[in-house]
């Protein structure tokens, strides 16, 4: 494995002019896993076919080339349970992994920060970071539209990012200021978009099953032809209410897709002590299932592809990402003491989403890297200037504890504890 | 038979009384509902500022009329005293009017239960609406309440009006999580993002000896979420009254109906009526003493009160109607008049409706008071299955006239 490592790193110093080549990685390689690593990084750095070769020559900006179609391989193929896995091969365009890349730099960038921010007691409560499994939200980004439907549980910052949030809407909420998404009565577990579809945000592990299925019956419904994304962990799996709204949405055909984002752990417990069955694809029994490798965001963005015209089609099916989570559950957790740092930096090392994306933009020569650098720079910069502005962001007015609890219509003044504080009337 | 407008929109104009505003009944359900002004009553615990006799809600709104009829103190009469001639029904019909009404009017007003299609509602309350309407607007739903009580939500987040039905009050505990957290707190949370507009109804209460966990009295349990609104019918006036204004609203709410209530037979107007969510209903007013009380208890407190004019003590009795929030204003003035309060409920002993009642009006009302207020409450016991120990545990006549009659020594 170390012999693949240096060759491809020596490699990338010097990508070549010509299009088609192939590297022959299978020297010296003898194990099982170190074909499969082989096979990844060979995938990577073997681009299939390009619509027009001769554009390779002359590098184009990154950020504007939208018409070079490049194809890519996910890194594993799909299994499917009770369905065709969709094709392994993935079109796209420079100008898509320069989004990706930035976007997930940025969200990277962003939970880092909020790590800091949080050890700085700025960010109280609970957080519960998504660093090492921004591809899950990037791709499923790139499959569909703003007006399908996301839900989520605590671990929603970068699906909000996704979904069309701003950082600053995102710091000032971690902080609990007045610019928050959710004016900062919300905190961490409830991030919430109304106008791009993202319904939150979920602080009870499964209670968001049941409200994904609600969703999907509403576009039903009103027969729109738009999908409901219900993702919830490998922990929440074995809830009740998830089969409950399972055998729902498959009774009635709901454009409904479930989203197991499967990290391995459970808060701290390992996916193998609590799920004797942990293929969480088949779960579904009659509904279908896909196995996704969710730290390739081009693998995610082919199966919520499918998932969605399935799931237009046919109603409910299965998705499960293969993921990873950097840190711990959330910050109160270190993350070691139920995992070996080994066992983080493997993966860190072998799998991270935005190394993947990286080695496909110098593999295809889109961008330098230093180019690349400076992105993630900017990713920095902006993340610390959302942070600036939403510190200078006030906290909420006292009145600010009686506004939402109803929705208008309720004239009733109400009081502090003790009757003479904090006099408000509700909107 | 209740005329069922038609016609988003249209301003239909009606043949009977004034007191109606018929354009102001049919807001477009198109249009959003942040236009309509829905007048609820400011409660004030101090002021007076609102005339008791007259209905009219003034303030903030006067778009929708809500307390149709002028509360006289006999109620069957009221109901009858605004329109010419109104039809007989039983109180899960009367249910059921206000429902279909409902959903001919929006079509966003959806059922979601168990047994309310096909079936047609295991008390009735929706029969005859699936042929209707159709399977997905009244929805059968396999026993599964966690779940299909997030649905519900999740689909009024959406911007459907759902009307959850579970079948006994007692297996929404199995949904309490949903109706918490995602229900009452989710406008909250969300920063007034999503509404909820649902509507959770179905029969709670004891009734003839159904055993302990059929005859729980979940008002209890449910009245400190905070973001929902409960109320509580007792006659088949007030059920399509506040079973149409609960629809309406878009705030949570939570319908409590009672299980032995259902075949109360009454006229009821044929206009169309919604009333107020947040107020209480006056009996009968007297002198004396002030009863309050809620669904079944009603008329165990009418009964009482015919033994006790025999007696010649004069209560004031008042149905509050609204449990979350509690009307102190009709309350509170009913205690300015009789300085008397007895407080008869069906909740257990221990962290009741009666319970917060009585702290609401003793905080509020401490000066007004003569005598400590009498709280009359069902055992904190499981309810038992033999009838005579059914019977004790919950308050029978003889215990409320006693209860006056000490009270107003």
């Amino acid at each position: 494995t170390l012999l693949s490592f240096v060759l491809s790193a020596a490699l990338l110093q010097h990508p070549p002019l010509h299009q088609t080549y192939r590297f022959d990685l299978s020297i010296g390689h003898k194990t099982a896993d170190d074909m499969a690593l082989a096979r990844r990084s060979s995938n990577l750095l073997k681009p299939l076919s390009t619509a027009s070769s001769s554009s390779f020559l002359n590098r184009r900006p990154f950020s504007t080339d939208d018409s070079t179609t490049i194809t890519v391989e996910t890194s594993v193929p799909f299994t499917g349970h009770n369905c065709e896995p969709p094709s392994r091969s993935i079109d796209t365009t420079p100008k898509e992994l320069m989004t990706f890349f930035t976007d997930m730099a940025l969200m990277r960038r962003m939970e880092i920060a909020a790590d800091s921010l949080y050890k700085s007691k700025l960010i109280r409560g609970f957080c519960h970071l998504y660093d090492g499994q921004e591809a899950v939200s990037i791709g499923m980004e790139a499959a569909i539209t703003k007006k399908d439907c996301i839900i989520t549980a605590y671990r929603d910052h970068c699906i909000f990012l996704g979904r069309g949030g701003t950082l600053l809407e995102s710091f000032s909420e971690l902080m609990g200021r007045q610019a928050g998404c959710s004016r900062g009565k919300g905190g961490s577990m409830h991030f919430y978009k109304k106008d791009a579809c993202f319904f939150g945000g979920h602080g009870i592990v499964g209670a968001q099953v049941p409200l994904g299925c609600g969703l999907a019956f509403a576009q039903k419904y009103r027969k729109e032809d738009h999908v409901t994304f219900t993702m919830y962990g490998d922990g929440a799996a074995n809830q009740g209410q998830l089969f409950e709204a399972l055998n729902m949405a498959a009774l009635w055909d709901l454009p409904a897709i479930l989203v197991c984002e499967n990290n391995h752990y459970g808060m701290g417990t390992a996916e193998w002590r609590a799920a004797k069955s942990p293929a969480y694809y088949k779960r579904g029994d009659y509904v279908p299932g896909l196995k996704v490798d969710g730290m390739d965001a081009f693998a995610v963005k082919q199966a919520c592809k499918f998932a969605k015209e399935h799931a237009l089609k046919n109603g409910p099916i299965i998705l499960e990402m293969d993921t990873y989570r950097y840190h711990g559950h959330s910050m109160s957790d270190p993350g070691s003491t139920y995992r070996t740092r080994d066992e983080i930096s493997g993966v860190r090392q072998e799998r991270d989403p935005i190394e993947r994306i990286r080695k496909l933009i110098l593999a295809h020569d889109i961008a330098t890297e230093k180019e690349l650098k400076d992105i993630e720079k900017l990713a920095r910069k902006e993340v610390d200037e959302a942070i600036a502005k939403a510190k200078e962001s006030p906290m909420p007015d006292d009145p600010e504890l009686f506004t939402n609890v109803y929705r208008k219509g309720f004239g009733v003044e109400s009081f502090g504890t003790d009757r003479k504080e904090v006099r408000a009337t509700l909107p | 038979m209740a005329s069922i407008f038609q016609g988003v929109g249209t301003a239909t104009t009606l043949s009977s009384s004034a007191s109606f505003d018929s354009n102001k009944f049919h807001p477009s359900s198109r249009r959003s509902l942040s236009e309509r002004k829905v007048s609820f009553l400011v409660v004030r615990s101090d002021a007076a500022k609102m005339n008791p006799g007259l209905n009219k809600i003034g303030g903030r709104a006067d778009q929708l009329v809500t307390n149709a009829v002028a509360t006289k103190p006999d109620t069957s009469a009221a109901s009858t005293a605004a329109s010419k001639s109104g039809h007989e029904l039983l109180l899960f019909e009367a249910l059921r009017e206000g429902l279909e009404e409902e959903m001919e009017r929006d079509s966003r007003v959806c059922i979601i239960g168990e047994d309310v299609g096909h079936y047609g509602g295991s008390y009735k309350v929706s029969k005859g609406l699936a042929p209707k309407y159709g399977d997905l607007r009244v929805l059968d739903t396999p026993i599964a309440e966690n779940a299909f009580t997030g649905m519900g939500i999740g689909a009024a987040m959406m911007g459907l009006r759902p009307i959850i039905e579970g079948m006994n009050m007692g297996f929404l505990l199995l949904a309490f999580n949903q109706i918490s957290n995602n229900c009452g707190m989710l406008h909250y949370t969300s920063g007034g993002q999503f509404k909820i507009p649902v509507v959770i109804r179905g029969p709670g209460g004891v009734g003839r000896q159904l055993g302990a966990e059929h005859s729980q009295r979940l008002e209890s349990y449910f009245q400190s979420i905070p973001g929902i609104q409960m109320v509580a019918c007792s006659t088949p006036y007030n059920a399509k009254g506040l079973m149409k204004a609960a629809i309406r609203s878009d705030n949570p709410v939570i319908l409590f109906e009672h299980v032995l209530l259902y075949n109360l037979k009454e006229t009821i107007p044929d206009e169309e009526y919604v009333l107020n969510l947040e107020e209480a209903e006056m009996v009968r007013p007297g002198e004396h003493v002030t009863i309050l009380t809620y669904s079944r208890m009603r008329y165990h407190v009418m009964q009482a009160a015919k033994t006790l004019v025999n007696k010649g003590y004069d209560p004031e009795v008042i149905d509050i109607r609204s449990l979350k929030p509690f009307d102190l204003h009709m309350i509170g003035n009913s205690v300015k008049k009789t300085h008397r309060v007895l407080i008869v409920e069906e909740c257990m002993r221990t962290g009741g409706i009666g319970a917060s009642l009585t702290a609401a009006i003793n905080e509020n009302f401490q000066d007004f008071l003569d005598a400590p207020i009498v709280c009359l409450s069902s055992q904190d016991v499981p309810t038992p299955y033999a009838g005579t120990l059914e019977e004790w545990t919950v308050v029978q006549p003889p215990q409320i006239v006693a209860a006056v009659e000490q009270l107003c020594r």
